[in-house]
């Protein structure tokens, strides 16, 4: 069962509509990734998704229960969970505390958990006590996944994570979103390198003006000579 | 040597004991006003008049205090005082949020719209302290005044120069002391002082954690009205209460902490006495001391004075300019103004 379903989703930021009935789902335990051109709605469609923009029509379900009109902030508490591609960690503060601030809506002992998140990205065990502002660009966006996975999400959205690093850290960093989503969590991401996110997605979608144009398994859509021409540079 | 001693112990008297006095007033005031900067994203003009009023409401109660009798042997009556005075400016620093700056909060108005507001409150609340207890001079100070006197110091020592201690200066570094070390250790180790250093840092993030925006807001008031009370009143026991004074005060305290960087606490405490010590020392008359150290034949009439101490505030109006040409996000880098 998926996770999380948005269906026929229209909506905009005032004035035209951006997306215009799209529909995207993420199953637990999966790599969805939204692809399309610049200005396609694809980072629109995933915050329409956690509620930083009223959909005009559509529903949005998360494990089967309608959460329309609830604002981002009680969407954390029900589950969900999202990196903004900037700004998306605490500079002046530490790494642990950058994860501390993430389950801050928790509430109970947190150790377990960052105990778990050190394990995901070792790395950062190491820089536990350095402010995330001094990290490199990979290593922040490690952080800032940390941060989102400390609410123990079901689902967790992240908007193009591997913008501005390198290709080596790109790998590095899509190896550790395979591993996240290993543990049973659902991940929905948008991504500008489409070519190596399809790559690890279990399931794509590419948005053309903010409607559905190819739904599929990442790997058939790779090999699908009508999105390599249109999309993904022949 | 011993005229190298006696000319240490002048600088001691002159510049090293006042100045850490004067530059933990400082450095408490402008804890607040950077505190206030980092969550509301506003320079508080109103500040010093809110120094002014805790101070005032202390003022009133130790003397409803001093004749009824009650006292705490050698130290001030004004510390037993200065609770109503804390509780009276928390209450004035939320209910000024309350009905003035959460209307604008909600308008998200820009950074220099809050500014000329505070400009606002500054002047309302400057007319009601004024009003309450007018424009004189007050002296609220009791209890033993000296923690060492100069006579004293020089019969035990005998060195020509004396040096004295003030009890208000003593209590001045040590409150600081133990007043600061609080609010580090709130904003370290506590989850509503790191979710409020969160709140600074990121505000969209912190909203996206679940961090309360009201609250933090409200701690912050409440913070800055503690740390305003105990400034205020510390500067009255060590100098007096004059409300105009408070009002020039606000000149130096911004200087503080716009040189420490602004929005970094840190940096306010050095900004502090950083102002403090250059103020004491560039309009301190080193006639004496070089008289001391190089002989009295030398020297001319002058007094080797770099700056009459009537422009004292032009030497933090100096640092504030330089700094801001120089290195605009201050010592320990807050953010740029």
């Amino acid at each position: 069962m998926s996770a999380l379903v948005g269906t026929a989703m229209t909506g905009g930021y005032g004035g035209a509509d951006i997306l215009r009935g799209c529909t995207i789902s993420a199953n637990s335990g999966e790599i969805t990734v939204i692809v399309g051109p610049n200005g396609a709605g694809k980072s629109t469609a995933m915050k329409a998704m956690f509620g930083m923009l009223n959909l005009r029509t559509g529903t949005v379900l998360l494990d089967g229960k309608d959460i329309n009109g609830l604002p981002p902030q009680n969407r954390v508490q029900c589950g969900m969970s999202f990196v903004p591609q900037t700004q998306n960690v605490f500079t002046s503060m530490t790494v642990e505390e950058n994860l501390e601030m993430g389950g801050f809506i928790r509430g109970d002992d947190l150790t377990d958990t960052i105990e778990e998140i050190f394990n995901l990205f070792p790395v950062l065990r190491e820089k536990r006590a350095q402010p995330a502002g001094e990290l490199s660009g990979g290593q922040r966006q490690q952080v800032a996944v940390g941060r989102a996975l400390m609410t123990q999400p079901k689902v967790l959205m992240l908007d193009e994570p591997t913008a501005g690093v390198s290709p080596i850290v790109m790998d590095e960093l899509f190896d550790r979103i395979i591993d996240v989503a290993r543990t049973g969590v659902a991940i929905l991401m948008v991504e500008q390198n489409a070519k190596q996110a399809l790559q690890i997605a279990d399931r794509g979608y590419v948005l053309v003006q903010g409607e559905n144009r190819y739904t599929d398994r990442g790997a058939a859509l790779l090999s699908n000579p009508d999105v390599r021409r249109a999309f993904l540079g022949g | 040597m011993e005229s190298a001693m006696n000319a240490l112990i002048l600088i001691g008297n002159y510049i090293v004991v006042p100045g850490l006095a004067y530059g933990s007033q400082l450095a408490l005031g402008a804890l607040g006003v950077t505190m206030i900067y980092a969550v509301l994203r506003f320079s508080n003009f109103g500040h010093g008049e809110i120094m002014s009023f805790g101070t005032m409401l202390v003022i009133l109660t130790t003397f409803a205090m001093q004749s009824a009798g009650l006292a705490i042997g050698p130290l001030p009556t004004a510390l037993l005082a200065l609770p109503v005075g804390i509780f009276g400016a928390i209450g004035l620093c939320l209910l000024l949020d309350r009905y003035v700056y959460k209307f604008y909060r909600q308008q998200r108005a820009s950074p220099v719209i809050y500014l000329i507001v505070s400009i606002g409150t500054m002047f309302i609340v400057g007319g009601l302290v004024r009003f309450i207890i007018g424009p004189r001079d007050r002296n609220f100070g009791d209890g033993e005044r000296f923690i060492l006197k100069a006579g004293e110091f020089k019969a035990n020592t005998g060195f020509s120069e004396g040096l004295a201690i003030k009890t208000a200066q003593g209590i001045t570094v040590l409150t600081t002391f133990f007043v600061v070390g609080l609010v580090f250790w709130f904003l370290n180790y506590t989850r509503t002082g790191k979710s409020m250093r969160a709140f600074a840092d990121n505000e969209d993030l912190a909203l996206l954690s679940g961090v309360n925006p009201d609250r933090v807001v409200k701690i912050t008031w409440i913070i800055t009205a503690v740390l305003a009370t105990i400034a205020g009143t510390l500067y009255g026991l060590d100098k007096s209460y004059k409300p105009l004074v408070y009002l020039h005060l606000l000149l130096p305290i911004f200087a503080a902490a716009i040189v420490g960087g602004v929005g970094n606490p840190l940096g306010a405490i050095a900004g502090g006495y950083v102002i403090a010590f250059s103020e004491l020392a560039i309009t301190f008359a080193y006639k004496k001391v070089f008289a001391y150290v190089f002989g009295d034949g030398i020297l001319g009439d002058g007094l080797l004075q770099l700056l009459s101490t009537d422009y004292k505030f032009a030497v933090s109006f100096m640092i504030l300019v330089i700094v801001l040409l120089v290195k605009p996000t201050g010592i320990f880098s807050g953010k740029t103004l």
